[in-house]
């Protein structure tokens, strides 16, 4: 799935300005501690978290993830979004809640990568 | 701090004959905001010296939970790094409280995190088991009141 059509489908906001609509994702997870998130330790693609700070976006680029998406409407941290513009990973920010997102993304055809 | 500029291996750590680059970071525990610094600045030299992304990407994970720990638990420490041609070893090493019981601090889900760690994303108790699912070697000396030594080796 490109990052266009996640953007659509969780009607989010970009805060970054890295160029972001042909960017191609093949799996999503989703953790609120960032450790869940690693325990995987494949590359995703994509990260939905509620954790507003600097740390989701250090996460992300250790797991080579391209996309953080910020879930339950929190504006983006200022220091997250500098730090991702550094290193070109995308930040979004959706008002839908983490299980309303993945959710609607795994309809929409985006897995997890671990069925 | 290393020098990025033209980074290649050298024969400067031992008599052993394995070319090795070696890097020393200092983690400070004072600042949350840029805990992970260490791992970044490693990651960049890896993908510089033209290693696989796997092999990257388990080193970086490894060593972010390692450096994580040093500043959620240990107050901070030192994290020493040796590249060779075939293996990362890591050596994290902190003053901190230490670990009381090792076998426990290895098993997924048991954390002491407080609250306000977690609220920063961390304290799952998942870092050392992480680290222990990402490398081929771990060795964890501690002891209480004088401070914990991790050795993280990945080979390629």
């Amino acid at each position: 799935m490109k990052l266009a059509q996640v953007m659509e489908v969780l009607n989010a906001k970009v805060y970054t300005d890295v160029p972001f609509e042909d960017i191609e994702i093949n799996a999503a997870c989703g953790a609120d501690l960032m450790s869940d998130a690693l325990a995987f330790g494949e590359n995703k693609g994509l990260l939905l978290t509620g954790l507003n700070n600097p740390q989701s976006v250090r996460t992300a680029e250790m797991m080579d993830i391209r996309c953080v998406i910020i879930v339950r409407g929190k504006e983006p941290d200022e220091a997250l979004v500098k730090l991702a513009n550094e290193k070109e990973i995308v930040i979004m920010k959706t008002d839908y809640s983490m299980y309303t997102s993945c959710g609607l993304l795994y309809a929409a055809g985006l897995r997890g990568g671990d069925e | 701090m290393h020098n990025s500029e033209g980074l290649k291996l050298e024969n400067k750590n031992d008599n052993s004959g394995v070319e090795v680059l070696k890097q020393r970071y200092e983690v400070s525990a004072d600042d949350f905001a840029s805990a992970g610094a260490a791992s970044a600045a490693v990651k960049k030299t890896l993908k510089q010296l033209g290693f696989s992304p796997d092999f990257i990407r388990r080193t970086s994970i490894a060593m972010y939970e390692g450096e994580i720990n040093m500043v959620i638990h240990g107050g901070g420490g030192v994290a020493e790094v040796g590249i060779s041609e075939n293996q990362v070893t890591i050596t994290l090493t902190d003053e901190g409280p230490g670990i009381a019981d090792i076998n426990l601090a290895m098993k997924e889900g048991f954390s002491t995190a407080s609250d306000t760690v977690r609220e920063m994303g961390f304290g799952a108790g998942m870092g050392l088991p992480n680290i222990k699912k990402q490398s081929d070697n771990l060795s964890l000396i501690s002891e209480v009141g004088k401070g914990t030594t991790l050795v993280i080796t990945i080979a390629t």
